[in-house]
């Protein structure tokens, strides 16, 4: 479970996040959607730690993320996140890719780093491109790879921050279909995401963001049949069109 | 007069062992300053990007001071200088500090520009995998800046190669300092010169042509590893 108490975050004088909380269940997927620039990416990187509050508090299954002496890279290891510009390691191939985190995080022996990468990069479909570099793959492709790299980890929780958002349009549906096996799988699943569709259909519950702040949270059947609140309601007119 | 000059290369022939040794002490020089300024170029790169005053400052002094005196200067601060307040060095410790000092203050500012190649969000996906941040640098980003910075430090290399030449106004008998006390004995100035130019010349195309070799070796994938 993912609790966040009334978390702060300024970039210098800029308030991104005004006192937000909200808690994550296990199990279940939550969509974050709400116009660009609004502080969904911040939310997620301050989640896994990645970045630092300024008040409040995140708590991953009763740790306190940002609390002094608490292990982020320990903590990390069961928090996977996915990122819009795919960064995949363009040196490596996507087996290596893959293998990173079990090997140089988990210290798992060679073998079995790689045996945990070869069935995650399988579970993807990337089966066939065990060994082709980033360069050689196509957006959905390395985007598939970096969910794997992420999976490789095995994971209590996914941040996936707009994960096809940089992609051509033809491509965005194998992303969505790997990240809709995901959430059947049981995986406890925090999205980001401008495809409303994903929200509508694979989403436990939805939460419109705006402005630094929730606006309103809830299952995502209700959300998108009769949002509460009128900024809701012209977002989702606004982006639905 | 110059028409008639004839040259006699048999002193030279004959300090042939001598010159050899000098090229010799020049190399050791130019590959061990190198390397130690590498090293400590790697962490001023680090100390100037950190953001923090106590870190950055000092990092950025020595890299301007390196980068914006002459060579020979540092090595007389040195080799004279230094003898006013401390112990003074001999010519090997002070030539090879000075260009120790040098060679960290520009690699680091090639260190510098090959960082600023490669996104941060490369480091955000190292870190966001629980990476240490050493960890981070040392199977992510450094495989990365090895491609952008390899040829610029194969430059560097090559100008510290020459620059042990200075260490003939401290006396020391690299190739340059051989060769100016052999041509004061014998008097045959020019020859020494012409061979101990050819001589440099002969090592820094070696030295080329050894990095071309090892681009070969050290970045197969260097093309395949483009970004976006
Ligand atoms: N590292 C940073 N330094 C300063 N300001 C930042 C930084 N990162 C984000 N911001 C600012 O914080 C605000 C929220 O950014 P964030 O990326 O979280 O928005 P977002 O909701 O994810 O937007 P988008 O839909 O465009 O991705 C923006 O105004 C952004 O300019
Ligand atoms: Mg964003």
């Amino acid at each position: 479970m993912i609790v966040l108490n009334n978390v702060e975050k300024r970039y210098g004088s800029l308030e991104v996040l005004k006192g937000v909380s909200f808690t994550v269940e296990t199990g279940e997927v939550l969509s974050i959607i709400g116009p660009s620039g609004s502080g969904k990416s911040t939310i997620l990187q301050c989640m896994n730690g990645l970045e630092p509050i300024q008040g409040g508090e995140i708590i991953v299954d009763g740790v306190s993320v940002h609390a002094k002496g608490t292990n982020l890279n320990t903590l990390r290891q069961k928090i996977g996140i996915v990122f819009q510009q795919f960064n995949t390691f363009p040196h490596l191939t996507a087996i290596q890719n893959a293998a990173l985190g079990p090997r140089r995080v988990l210290g798992a022996p060679k073998k079995e780093a790689v045996e945990r990468a070869r069935v995650q990069l399988e579970k993807v479909g990337l089966g066939d491109k065990l060994d082709h570099y980033p360069s050689q793959l196509s957006g959905g492709q390395q985007q598939r790879l970096a969910i794997a790299r992420a999976l490789a980890m095995e994971p209590s929780y996914m941040l996936f921050d707009e994960v096809t958002s940089a992609l051509d349009p033809g491509l965005v549906r194998e992303v969505l279909e790997t990240m809709k096996l995901l959430a059947e799988d049981g995986m406890t699943i925090v999205a980001v995401t401008h495809e409303m569709a994903f929200a509508r259909d694979v989403s436990t519950r939805v939460a419109y963001f705006d402005a630094g702040n929730i606006v309103e949270i809830g299952p995502a059947r209700e959300i998108f049949a009769n949002p509460a609140h009128a900024s809701t309601s012209a977002f989702l007119s606004h982006i639905q069109h | 007069m110059f028409g008639s000059y004839t040259f006699d290369w048999t002193p030279v022939w004959n300090a042939a062992p001598e010159l050899l040794y000098g090229a010799y002490v020049s190399l050791q020089i130019a590959v061990l300053t190198f390397l130690l300024g590498s090293a400590i170029a790697f962490f001023l790169a680090l100390a100037k990007n950190s953001g923090r005053a106590i870190l950055s400052v000092p990092a950025n002094a020595w890299i301007e001071v390196s980068r914006n005196t002459p060579c020979l200067f540092q090595i007389y601060m040195l080799y004279f200088g230094l003898g006013a307040i401390a112990p003074s060095l001999d010519s090997y410790s002070s030539v090879f500090l000075a260009i120790t000092f040098n060679n960290a203050g520009y690699m680091a500012e090639i260190i510098r520009g090959g960082l600023k190649a490669i996104p941060p969000t490369q480091t955000r996906a190292a870190r966001g995998l629980g990476l240490t941040a050493p960890r981070a640098y040392l199977f992510v980003i450094v495989p990365q800046l090895i491609p952008v910075i390899y040829f610029p430090s194969v430059n560097q290399f090559i100008w510290s190669l020459l620059n042990t030449s200075l260490g003939m106004i401290v006396g020391l008998n690299e190739l340059t300092g051989v060769t100016y006390s052999l041509q004061s004995i014998t008097f045959r100035t020019f020859e020494f010169f012409i061979v101990t130019a050819a001589l440099y010349y002969v090592m820094v195309k070696i030295v080329t042509a050894l990095g071309a070799w090892g681009s070969r070796v050290l970045l197969p994938n260097a093309t395949k590893g483009e970004r976006r």
